[in-house]
């Protein structure tokens, strides 16, 4: 049995039909229109990309066009739905790195989450379609080039993500027990590349730096009782670890103030009501902001409403739960890291961090500017949880590195002379899955 | 050619992983314990039925309208006690990405507006999860609401539902 027949059996796809087809070109006109396709604002450096197509020949004598997609997450799927609907002939080949799909459906949701991964029903309708074949444990830029691809169809997509860390660029940043968030998600996912994370939990506080979504997750997974945890399908690995863990107290430290946290409601009002733990928000932060909410749009004067509310009056519940609870979080403003402080052993002992204060008039857009004032929070573990950038192909393609983004005119890729030549698609939004990475 | 040199050098690379690998089946791989990752159906509702009333002697139907992205309108048969998610699935009502969560309440995929009328007849309020979820709306008004969480009742005969544009642009600009 070769490996392709054995794939198509383990991962219940359809047939893998290799079709080589005399395509017509797609007329860039007709793709525009009806491929509308999703994403949302934490995949802003998802790209698509559509290449000038050259044609290939079809063992059926039937045309039809093919389409590459790079990356089988959420993209990568809706791109390969709304295609398949959206062109009854067109035939979508969809590359992944992974030996299974689904990318961050089933590595970057957290495990207590596992309504949200409900989409893989949907995403397996579509990989079921006999148009559409799965192609795992192949790397593009190590066993294909995208070369490779742009010559061999109509189209090509790139979904494949925003693969790199930002990094923060401060002294101690490289000690050990400084892990990205990213990887630290693989590693409780079960994502083998982080599988060997070196994850040490035997210190009493943790500091996680960023106000997003992924910066909750990590603090949620920190903190939630492994009782609840080991009924989701978190790694055997990671239940192990934050069964012995020492872990009581996690703090998450942004640059900016509440009015400019990127997390959204939902994932902070799960942090309120952690069994077993409290919520600590210090009033100083949030005095005053009472006074903007009417001026701002539903989902961030709900937001703030709920910041103010768990900083200045808990309900009764709440309360009680606060009270008695053996572990807290704390959601500490206004503060930028300065540098890693590690002990005589070299382990971290605590971060530096600058005190910001806000200048610039449009609430949302207010930058951080360092007062001069300096902190330390004593903790044994940092999580970096400041975002993610894209990383180039080898092919020549113009890239902006300081955004880590390719280089594009109204989304579409610029060529190697720096012309908008390809039809090149950015994502369209899809709100599912903006609180999810 | 193209195609056929890329076919090649796909084999050559998964042959190379058969030698290399003896191919490791799926379940030993050091992730997550795939069996585990198939998520259930919530209960009572079948694969390919998502009605989640028990059956009833009498079925007890009303009119809803749906205002599709298109404009386009359709209307249906809408048995009372049911929820507008699964009224929509169960009359094929094409809405593209509707219901991604499946009712969980972990998406805003099922997001319909309501007329103000129909709105304040609606059997429920919306709860605090329900407008969190709704907070990351496109398209979000005061009368809008999540499919999924609105039970049909008689009062609600005649009404028209619109369904919001799903997405955004992005090349728009951030919103």
């Amino acid at each position: 049995m070769n490996i392709i027949q054995q794939l198509t059996q383990t991962m219940q796809m359809p047939q893998i039909t290799w079709c080589i087809a005399r395509a017509a070109r797609l007329s860039s006109k007709t793709f525009r229109k009806d491929c509308h396709l999703f994403h949302s604002s934490k995949y802003n450096q998802r790209k698509i990309f559509v290449s000038k197509g050259i044609s290939f020949f079809s063992t059926s004598s039937k045309t039809c066009q093919h389409v590459a997609i790079v990356g089988s997450g959420p993209a990568g799927y809706y791109t390969a739905q709304k295609l398949l609907k959206g062109h009854p002939d067109v035939v979508v080949d969809i590359y992944e790195k992974l030996p299974v799909p689904f990318g961050l459906v089933r590595f970057g949701v957290a495990p207590d989450h596992p309504e949200v991964k409900n989409v893989i029903n949907t995403f397996t309708n579509t990989a079921q379609n006999d148009r559409c074949n799965f192609f795992g444990n192949v790397e593009l830029g190590k066993d294909l080039a995208l070369k490779d691809l742009r010559d061999a169809y109509t189209a090509v997509v790139l979904c494949y993500g925003a693969a790199e860390d930002r990094v923060l660029g401060i002294p101690g940043e490289d000690l050990p027990n400084v892990l990205s968030a990213r990887s630290f998600v693989g590693w409780y996912n079960g994502l083998p590349q982080d599988a060997q994370l070196p994850v040490n939990l035997d210190c009493e506080a943790a500091v996680v730096l960023g106000h997003g979504n992924v910066a909750l997750d990590v603090a949620r997974i920190l903190l939630t009782p492994t009782s609840i945890l080991e009924k989701t399908d978190i790694s055997e690995h990671a239940l192990e670890a934050l069964r012995r863990s020492s872990v009581k107290r996690v703090h998450i430290v942004g640059r900016r103030g509440p009015l400019q946290a990127a997390f959204t409601i939902k994932e902070l009002r799960e942090m309120t009501r952690l069994p077993d733990t409290r919520t600590v928000i210090q009033r100083a932060d949030v005095d005053g902001i009472d006074k903007c909410l009417k001026d701002l749009p539903r989902p961030r004067r709900r937001l703030t409403e709920l910041i103010y509310k768990s900083a200045v009056s808990p309900d009764e519940t709440e309360v009680k739960t606060w009270k008695e609870a053996s572990r807290e979080w704390r959601l500490v403003f206004h503060r930028s890291p300065l540098q890693v402080l590690q002990d005589s052993n070299g382990q971290v002992k605590g971060i530096e961090l600058a005190v910001n204060r806000l200048e610039g008039d449009s609430l949302q857009n207010q930058r951080a500017v360092a007062t001069g004032d300096r902190e330390v929070i004593e903790c044994g573990l940092v999580l970096r949880s400041i975002g993610y950038r894209g990383l180039p192909l080898s092919d020549n393609l113009p890239f902006n590195s300081s955004r880590g983004v390719f280089e594009n005119e109204n989304s579409r890729i610029k060529n190697e002379k720096g012309n908008s030549e390809a039809n090149f698609k950015k994502l369209q939004k899809m709100y599912l899955f903006q609180h999810l990475v | 050619m193209a195609s056929r040199r890329l076919a090649s050098l796909l084999l050559n690379k998964t042959l190379s992983s058969v030698k290399s690998t003896a191919v490791t089946p799926l379940s030993a791989l050091p992730c997550a314990t795939w069996s585990r990752l198939h998520i259930q159906p919530r209960s009572g509702v079948s694969e390919k039925n998502f009605s989640s009333s028990a059956p009833k002697p009498q079925k007890q139907t009303v009119k809803v309208a749906f205002i599709l992205r298109d404009g386009s309108r359709r209307e249906v048969d809408a048995t009372v006690g049911d929820n507008l998610l699964d009224i929509i699935l169960e009359h094929d009502v094409d809405i593209d990405g509707f219901g991604a969560c499946e009712g969980t309440l972990a998406c805003s995929t099922c997001h319909l507006i309501f007329k103000q009328e129909d709105y304040d007849k609606l059997p429920s309020k919306p709860t605090d999860e329900e407008l969190d979820m709704l907070d990351l709306a496109f398209g979000l008004e005061d009368t809008s609401r999540l499919g999924c969480q609105v039970i049909v009742t008689k009062d609600l005969d005649g009404m028209v539902v619109t369904v919001p544009q799903g997405v955004a642009d992005a090349r728009s600009g951030p919103l």
